[in-house]
């Protein structure tokens, strides 16, 4: 800890004071605050969508007509995925610790940084537009699948067009991370002493240099296609729409691994600090990260199975993915390596470290039923891919982004939160979304469609489970959330290095000065050296 | 006082750095365009004897010449970047304005050459090109959005140089920090190959 007494970066002054000052600001730290701030709105929002998303499946025509319920689910997703999980943890929290925990002052292009920032506020506001204006909020599906979207009346332009300036956020953020990583490390700071947290942000930043650029001209066809006519995906002109969907998998199947892959860097920076050990193969979790983002980018097509493909490339499509499960298994042995024998201290981040562990394993495995053919075939338009997704995302992504939400508060803002209640919100969580999804499961095998307005009445009792866990999830995000907005006003003080933690960023205060460091750090040893401290 | 974090050249800029970043962001550009690449690949092969007859309608001249124009540009900006590390101001001037030039005469033609199309009604979703059927359908509208996109980058690439051409008036590029101008060529560089892809697929094989 320092013990010079520096003013932390909230107090350090630019040209502007009060929001402007913020809005200007090109520290990291402020940016990946900010970006928190506004990913943890959208995050109520899509979670409040997502509960009426649930109360209108027990209740069909109650309170919404189906084109409301087309629009809401879609709606859910946009805000979720495009503004919440793909954003997500590189943004807040990539953007915050990455320079402390490379031992650098800032990243490699601040100006740049803050430019993404502006750019994802312009998308949000421009999505948040496309809901307002023209047709109203679009009903395509989050997929904006073709020749539908070309056709709708809905506000599709203006919504597929928000998207592609999101994308450019995310391109240019991926951008200023890898070249970050390679450099702006600090003396010593050798690429395999580099915290595995770093080594999951570079492997993201290359898939979104890489498969967002693919995104963003099959949108902009889209755009094209309902503005000028462009028949690239409407067969009344020739064009093909399966070809869309293999445009758009192409990005959005990389793309899940631009939500996870961060989220398993959080759980490997955790993990060994609460057990008190140090991380089981550290080259192989480094290493997996990489061999997930390349073999990642080559199963898109596992997406389409029930599409349209010849039956070569569905086999190979399946066997890649079953290969792309390896790595990710790869992972989850070492954490549990690590836990063996480790000295346990079961707090709030390791709680939510090991929900993700256990429920990414179930959402993982299920993904692998899925992967497969025949089974693919039964259960591709069920309910059983909305819980294998929410799975992966939710209770992976989204469990690892409260983690490390709770790992690195005091760092953030320099205050504790109330220990007792974040566990009792993560209890709710954790019940919550397993009533709420695995009921899915079941509901998906039995053939409950997703997608359906008005499902079949034998899949009601079910259902009305879900929805009763979808209460529960919403009040364990409440006591979370309260609780620490509470500790961010009545929170005591946080120490420079409330958990041990054998990384950079817990080396300087809470919350870290302007400049990171007062001396430029030089380092001798891997990150994870616990023998005999603490 | 702040010690340097990280070891930096005499004028306190990272070079290697900024240059990875261009590189890494022209990788994203060529994705962009592989996208469209890969839709034109598989059209192809769905339509190949529209492609071949809708191909007759270009004009080898004038996409001769702004494939001539295009790679003297490219030459010129090399040169501008050669004339600047050996620090003469005054010849990178003129060689940045050469390549400029060349950008702009490269939107001239292909502004006529749309408009000759326009003139006889092919364009997206005129009457004329739905009534020719699928393949040419699609062939004009690849030819369209492609070279547009392409055509936009060229523009963007002409107001970049002639900010470049305002920063090195003003001394901000030196011989000692010329990266922003080596970026910008390397930007150039890459519009430039992306032509000589687009040139052959929808001028030469026909």
């Amino acid at each position: 800890m320092n013990e010079i007494e520096e003013k932390s970066f909230y107090q350090a002054m630019g040209r502007y004071r009060g929001i402007l000052g913020w809005l200007i600001s090109t520290d990291h730290k402020k940016i990946g605050i900010m970006y928190l701030g506004a990913l943890l709105c959208f995050f109520s929002v899509g979670v409040t969508l997502g509960i009426l998303i649930r109360l209108s499946l027990i209740a069909p025509g109650m309170f919404l007509s189906a084109q409301h319920y087309n629009q809401l689910f879609t709606v859910h997703g946009i805000v979720m995925i495009f503004l919440f999980i793909i954003p997500g943890i590189p943004v807040a929290f990539g953007n915050f610790l990455l320079p402390l925990m490379i031992g650098a002052k800032d990243v490699a292009f601040p100006r740049l940084n803050r430019f993404t920032w502006w750019l994802y506020l312009a998308g949000a506001f421009i999505v948040l537009l496309a809901l307002a204006t023209g047709g109203g909020p679009p009903d395509t599906g989050w997929t904006f699948y073709a020749p539908y979207s070309i056709e709708s009346k809905t506000n599709v332009s203006l919504a597929v067009f928000g998207v592609f300036v999101l994308g450019f956020s995310s391109i240019f953020t991926g951008l200023n991370f890898v070249t970050t990583i390679h450099r702006m490390r600090a003396p010593g700071m050798e690429w395999f002493r580099m915290p595995l947290f770093v080594w999951t942000l570079y492997a993201t930043g290359w898939v979104q240099i890489l498969a967002t650029p693919v995104l963003a001209i099959t949108l902009l066809f889209i755009v094209l296609g309902r503005f000028i006519g462009i028949g690239f995906f409407d067969p009344t002109r020739g064009g093909d729409p399966i070809l869309y969907e293999h445009l758009f998998w192409i990005y959005s199947h990389p793309a899940v691994y631009i939500m996870v892959l961060p989220a398993m860097g959080i759980i490997s920076e955790i993990v060994p600090v609460f057990a008190r050990k140090r991380i089981f193969g550290y080259h192989a979790i480094a290493l997996s990260a990489l061999a997930i983002a390349s073999v990642g980018y080559l199963v898109w097509g596992h997406h389409m199975f029930t599409s349209g493909m010849s039956d070569t490339a569905r086999v190979i499509f399946s066997f890649i993915t079953f290969l792309v499960a390896v790595p990710s298994g790869v992972k989850i042995f070492n954490w549990v390596s690590t836990l063996y024998k480790g000295s346990i201290e079961v707090a709030a981040p390791l709680l939510f470290a090991l929900s993700f562990i256990f429920l990414f394993s179930i959402g993982g495995l299920t993904g692998l039923i899925i992967g497969s053919l025949a089974p693919s075939l039964h259960l591709h338009g069920t309910y059983f891919i909305v819980a294998h997704f929410h799975y992966v995302m939710f209770g992976g992504a989204g469990f690892s982004f409260f983690a490390g939400l709770h790992y690195w508060f005091p760092k953030m803002f320099g205050k504790m939160y109330s220990e007792k209640w974040a566990k009792r919100g993560w209890f709710f969580l954790f019940v919550g979304f397993n009533v709420l999804y695995f009921s899915m499961f079941i509901l998906g095998y039995e053939g409950m469609p997703r997608r359906y307005f008005e499902p079949p009445p034998q899949y009601h009792g079910w259902s009305v489970i879900s929805t009763i866990g979808s209460w529960l999830l919403a009040t364990g995000i409440l006591i979370i959330l309260s609780n620490l907005v509470r500790a961010l006003f009545k929170g005591e003080k946080a120490s420079a290095n409330p958990w041990g933690g054998r990384t950079l960023e817990w080396t300087v205060s809470s919350p870290p000065p302007r400049e990171n460091f007062i001396h430029g750090p030089v380092i001798a040893t891997d990150p994870y050296g616990f023998e005999g401290k603490k | 006082m702040i010690e340097p974090l990280q070891a930096k050249g005499e004028s306190g800029i990272d070079y290697t750095g900024k240059k990875i970043g261009m590189w890494i962001f022209l990788f994203t550009e060529l994705l962009f365009f592989g996208g469209m690449f890969l839709l034109y690949s598989i059209f192809r092969a769905q339509y190949p004897s529209e492609f071949h007859i809708s191909a007759r309608e270009e004009n080898l001249v004038l996409g001769t010449i702004n494939t001539f124009a295009l790679l003297t540009s490219s030459l010129f900006i090399a040169l501008s970047i050669a004339a600047i590390r050996r620090g003469n101001k005054k010849q990178s001037l003129w060689l940045q304005g050469l390549t400029i030039l060349c950008g702009i005469i490269f939107l001239v033609i292909k502004y006529f050459e749309w408009s000759e199309k326009i003139a006889k009604g092919i364009y997206p979703d005129s009457p004329v090109l739905l009534g020719m059927g699928s393949g040419e359908t699609l062939f004009f509208g690849l030819y369209y959005m492609m070279t547009g996109i392409h055509g936009l980058h060229v523009l963007i690439g002409i107001l970049v140089i002639a900010v470049m051409l305002h920063f090195t008036r003003q001394d901000t590029i030196t011989s000692q920090n010329y990266v922003k101008l080596e970026n910008t060529g390397l930007y150039w560089h890459f519009v430039d190959i992306v032509w000589i892809y687009l040139f052959p697929l929808f001028y030469l094989i026909t």
